[in-house]
């Protein structure tokens, strides 16, 4: 047994390494003097204070979380939508598609549908009229298509492992439906959809793929721009933004883990709590 | 979806229907509703945008190319189609060299992200209490960081000037003869440096499915079979392995799809001379400008996908019908 637990042990500690030593060594030399990207050349923070200054990357940062806020907001409501219709009508017509069309997007290839979108926002242009050019309104659709299967997943899965009898309860006092829906079914998911919903815009956030397929001229994102830099190459400008998009996202997750980890710590004392009064 | 008949089968409190209600609008705003609007809503949009694009894509694959604005046009006689992009995709080599440099890249990460990912993830399932927690935030925190920036990590890090290139060169050349020494190991755009990124940016996507899998298993039968004197390389073998199966399958699917039809690894890192298939169409699409031929090999994508693509959909089918 202590042999097999020195293996793991070792696979663990060179698989975190490898995980985090490109992620450090590019934050250490986001702090490089030089401007030959893999030289070291004396600790310096300029690059961040250039990075500030760049009308073009705030420019791009500020259209990225726009889109992100948007879609993410409308992945929320769709994905939510199609959890529950997956988790709670156990029959309709189409459901096969239907299960088949939310599950999908998350692992097809990016290319397939950020082409098959592309082809789609021309034939409206061309015989609806709208969208009228490819940009803002197009990557927000196409965002919030991928995003929502990642939020309907989620929503599934709270649904099923929850418990439905408090549902059964309302409907039994003489709650309809929606009310049920409102006074007890939304607020106990509601931790599932706001992590949907951070699911949703960070996947918004970084998309490369599909935003490059359905964008149009003058609606460069922040992964566009990057996209575009570093195809010319290591430049320490991007070190810096990088370290500081780890960091935002770092903490965000942190605080959202630890957020989250409390309120579910609190419910479960108030079932308890609730449980115990009963006795 | 308005007007199904109610369903009186299913177990779920939602699907009871009184008796003998009232009918009309007013019924149906009272008890069907919502459930319609919940399900047609977000059907309609998957609808729009998930499959009206691949009906389109599939059009686009049998049509001609023109030097126009679009770049397409069909046939105007009988039977308006042509099949001579899917001919071309078949003639000439360019393509299918990139089906076979994408599928064996992808086998190759998978395997390795598999290698790799089963021992981490059996030895984060084994881990205790918080450790375990820890450990498994480490793997998600890669994955909610961007996935451009970490190949861009990697590019920092294979460069030929930079301090992992150099380290590994002078590692390397202790075991060269002084006559044969090398000056940098050539990492970059090369398929070897395709697939280290690959498995760096999927790995989580191999661990987080085993790890599901692996946490689930009842420890006790490891420690009967141990009782029964097995070795521990036997129980791994004979125990934990089988029932691990569906983890090791879900977790190659998630792996293996994406990376077939990857763009932004092979664009960045890989050999420009002998590119994946994503990198093909994208060339096909924005450089050439030709709409049919990027089309038909997507649509050729897809169709090498699709028996994956199911397998994967029924699997998450079955693990929803099992948490019930």
């Amino acid at each position: 047994m202590r042999q097999r637990s020195t293996f793991l042990f070792s696979v663990l500690c060179f698989g975190f390494a490898f995980f985090y030593i490109p992620i450090i060594s590019m934050i250490i030399y986001s702090f490089n003097k030089s401007r030959l990207a893999t030289v070291w050349g004396g600790f310096s923070v300029d690059w961040y204070f250039k990075l500030f200054q760049n009308a073009q990357i705030i420019k791009a940062a500020t259209l990225s979380l726009e889109i992100a806020v948007i879609s993410a907001t409308f992945a929320t409501i769709l994905g939510t939508m199609a959890g529950m219709a997956l988790a709670r009508f156990s029959r309709f017509r189409g459901r096969t598609l239907f299960s088949g069309l939310v599950s999908a997007p998350l692992i097809m290839p990016e290319v397939i549908t950020g082409v098959s979108l592309l082809l789609l926002f021309v034939f409206m242009e061309r015989y609806f009229g709208w969208p009228a050019k490819r940009g803002f309104t197009t990557v927000t659709i196409a965002h919030t298509t991928f995003a929502l299967s990642y939020v309907a997943v989620i929503i599934q899965s709270r649904l099923l492992s929850m418990d439905q009898s408090l549902e059964e309860a309302a409907m039994d006092l003489g709650s309809k439906p929606w009310q049920v829906l409102f006074d007890v079914t939304l607020p106990i998911i509601a931790p599932a959809m706001i992590s949907g919903w951070l699911l949703a815009f960070t996947i918004s956030l970084d998309d490369v793929v599909i935003t490059n397929f359905t964008t149009g001229p003058g609606a460069t994102t922040l992964p566009i721009l990057i996209w575009g830099k570093v195809k010319l190459g290591v430049t320490p400008d991007i070190n810096a933004l990088a370290t500081l998009i780890v960091l935002v996202v770092s903490i965000g997750v942190g605080l959202a883990g630890y957020l989250m980890y409390r309120a579910e710590k609190k419910r479960d004392r108030d079932i308890q709590m609730a449980l115990a009064a009963n006795k | 979806m308005a007007g199904v008949a109610p369903q009186r089968s299913g177990p779920a409190p939602q699907e009871l229907e009184l008796p003998g209600g009232k009918s009309g609008f007013r019924n149906w705003l009272d008890r069907q509703a919502w459930r319609d609007i919940i399900i047609a809503v977000p059907y309609i949009w998957l609808i729009l945008f998930f499959v009206a694009p691949f009906i389109i894509i599939i059009a686009m694959s049998l049509a001609k190319s023109v030097i126009a604005q679009p770049p397409f046009k069909f046939d105007e006689t009988w039977p308006y189609v042509t099949f001579e992009n899917f001919e071309r995709l078949f003639s000439d080599y360019v393509y299918l060299r990139g089906y076979l440099t994408s599928l064996r890249n992808a086998l190759i990460a998978t395997a390795l992200c598999l290698l790799l990912g089963y021992p981490m993830a059996l030895g984060i399932a084994r881990a205790k209490g918080v450790w375990r927690n820890i450990l498994l935030l480490l793997v998600i925190l890669p994955f909610w960081t961007s996935f451009l920036l970490r190949v861009y990590a990697w590019i920092g890090m294979m460069g030929s000037n930079s301090w992992f290139n150099r380290g590994l060169t002078s590692l390397i050349n202790v075991f060269l003869p002084a006559a044969s020494e090398i000056n940098s190991v050539p990492m970059m755009n090369s398929n070897f440096a395709v697939i280290l990124v690959v498995v760096y940016s999927y790995l989580p996507f191999m661990i987080l499915p085993l790890f599901a899998n692996l946490e689930k298993l009842d420890y006790t039968l490891n420690e009967a079979a141990m009782d029964l004197g097995s070795r521990p390389m036997q129980v791994f073998r004979d125990v934990t392995l089988p029932l691990s199966i569906p983890g090791i399958v879900a977790g190659c699917l998630l792996v293996f799809i994406p990376a077939t039809g990857e763009l932004v690894i092979p664009s960045l890192v890989g050999n420009a001379g002998d590119p994946m298939i994503g990198r093909v169409i994208n060339d096909e699409f924005s450089l050439n400008r030709h709409w049919p031929m990027a089309s038909t090999i997507a649509v050729a994508l897809l169709m090498l996908l699709v028996v994956p693509i199911m397998l994967y959909n029924r699997m998450q089918e079955k693990a929803s019908e099992g948490v019930k």
